[in-house]
């Protein structure tokens, strides 16, 4: 089994800890002039996202997670899983509905997205920053309120719900940012 | 500093470099006056550090590892017992795995050792010096002295000489810092997290201060002091937020510290750690006889780090590790 020594950590470094993967946020070494050397970390578990504080005598190993980030096209989904594929292999994996809590409503077909595999079994989806949708439904728009700071709800294709501005119509598509869940702007054909 | 900077380039500004020069000079000149003599000793040394906190590097020469000094000391000592009287050194020492905001793999090291004198006398040396350095560009006021049982009790409120280690770890958590997990640890250990996560951070960092009378298990090279506690004679100087000299009333005695060394290497043989060839050449000298002396290590990269105000020590490095 691979494994890290103190030495080597940096953030970004993933670990296993008690079975569960861990991804090191920040990294700090301490050490007295004659004393015993350690590192304090601040790590953050991939499944749960809670973040917790360590302390390693320097020099200790810790077992190193399987980890990698890949992206990959998201094909469909058939209900229980969502399907993803490696664009240059042509390989493709299974997200369960874990592994996609965050991402599936934003996810479109075709639309690349980062797949984290933690034992080569997808562990989350990260959808793209922006995505394009198109608005399934909505209170029809109000003519001549372009310039007016009033929203309302708005249905995507999805099934994800964000607020758009009362000008927008349904059946237009807008550009999210899925980071916010926020509305950008209107995509113009 | 900036990371897309080309690898080749320095780490350390043009004027910082003149301000390590001027440093440097300013340190020859200090020595000088006072009749003491630069010294230049072998980095390469057959016997490694045997400090358990230590971790050598090594070179292989015709078949047989040498390794990297982690300090000038026992070659020092050697001169010292072969006459030389008064001595100081500037020079690289190494120390793998030792890597951080204040840490560099390969750092600059000023060592002097000075006859008949107790911590008292090194103390004075150290503040004269210090203080004529760092009026270069940022003067310090006067030297404040503690123990290290007042200065550990008077911040985290236990006392390093009796505390037990369910008492240590509440203090650290009572800070914020988790304890070490994984091993059950010792009460050194956990003292030497109290001092660089607790206790250094909450020195004031323009004011200097000595700190002496460490636990005897914490002496290193230094003499003991019996009593109840037995304490360490042995201090060391905090300003700019860490720790920047190390001075010991050194000990003399050959069969004490053939002993701290078995002692030394035994611990890492249990750890399965390095065991490094004992530095019996050191051993020798003080059996021949090493005059009556202290001495002190003084990590300059850190002094230049208060006086630029800077607090990465790769920014004072011409290159730093990554950059070696």
């Amino acid at each position: 089994m691979a494994s890290y020594s103190t030495n080597e950590f940096r953030s970004g470094l993933k670990i296993l800890i008690d079975g569960d993967p861990f991804i090191i946020v920040e990294n700090e070494f301490v050490k007295p002039g004659k004393g015993q050397a350690f590192n304090r970390v601040r790590i953050r578990n991939l499944k749960t996202g809670r973040v917790v504080d360590k302390t390693y005598k320097s020099g200790e190993s810790v077992e190193a997670a399987d980890v990698m980030d890949t992206e990959m096209q998201y094909l469909y989904s058939d209900g229980e899983f969502w399907h993803f594929m490696v664009p240059d292999t042509f390989e493709q994996y299974a997200a369960d509905s874990n592994a996609v809590v965050d991402a599936k409503n934003w996810l479109k077909e075709q639309d690349h997205c980062q797949i984290t595999l933690w034992n080569n079994v997808p562990l989350t989806v990260t959808p793209p920053n922006f995505v394009e949708l198109k608005i399934v439904e909505t209170d029809p728009g109000v003519r001549g309120d372009t310039a007016q700071g009033g929203v309302k709800p708005a249905t995507l294709e999805t099934g994800a719900v964000v607020k758009v501005p009362l000008f927008v119509e349904e059946g237009e598509v807008i550009r999210v940012d899925t980071r916010t869940g926020e509305y950008v702007s209107r995509v113009k054909d | 500093m900036d990371g897309a900077d080309p690898a080749w380039r320095p780490s350390a500004s043009v004027e910082l470099i003149r301000l390590r020069s001027a440093v440097l000079g300013r340190l020859r000149a200090w020595f000088g006056d006072r009749g003491i003599l630069e010294v230049d000793t072998p980095v390469l040394s057959r016997a490694g550090a045997s400090d358990p906190h230590l971790e050598n590097i090594s070179a292989e020469l015709g078949g047989r590892a040498y390794f990297l000094h982690t300090s000038p000391e026992s070659a020092m000592k050697r001169l010292l017992a072969g006459g030389s009287g008064d001595i100081f050194q500037v020079c690289h020492v190494f120390r793998a795995g030792e890597q951080g905001r204040k840490h560099n793999p390969e750092f600059t090291m000023l060592e002097w050792y000075r006859l008949g004198q107790r911590l008292e006398d090194m103390m004075a040396d150290v503040e004269s010096l210090t203080s004529d350095l760092c009026s270069i560009s940022k003067p310090l006021p006067s030297f404040r002295k503690t123990s290290y049982r007042d200065l550990m009790r008077g911040i985290t409120g236990v006392d390093p000489f009796t505390a037990a280690v369910p008492e240590l770890i509440n203090a650290l958590d009572s800070h914020g810092v988790v304890s070490p997990t994984g091993h059950p640890p010792e009460r050194d250990e956990l003292l030497d997290l109290l001092l660089a996560t607790v206790v250094e951070p909450a020195l004031d960092p323009e004011q200097p201060v000595f700190v002496y009378h460490f636990p005897a298990s914490q002496a290193a090279l230094a003499r003991v002091l019996p009593g109840d506690p037995p304490l360490a004679e042995r201090f060391e100087l905090f300003f700019g937020g860490m720790e920047i000299a190390n001075g010991f009333y050194e000990l003399t005695d050959a069969d004490e510290q053939g002993r701290r060394f078995d002692h030394e290497l035994k611990r890492r043989a249990a750890d399965n750690r390095h065991v490094p060839p004992r530095d019996d050449a050191l051993l020798a000298a003080l059996r021949a006889g090493l005059p009556d002396c202290s001495g002190v290590a003084l990590g300059l990269d850190r002094l230049l780090m208060y006086l630029a105000g800077i607090n990465d020590i790769r920014d004072v490095l011409t290159f730093d590790f990554s950059r070696a």
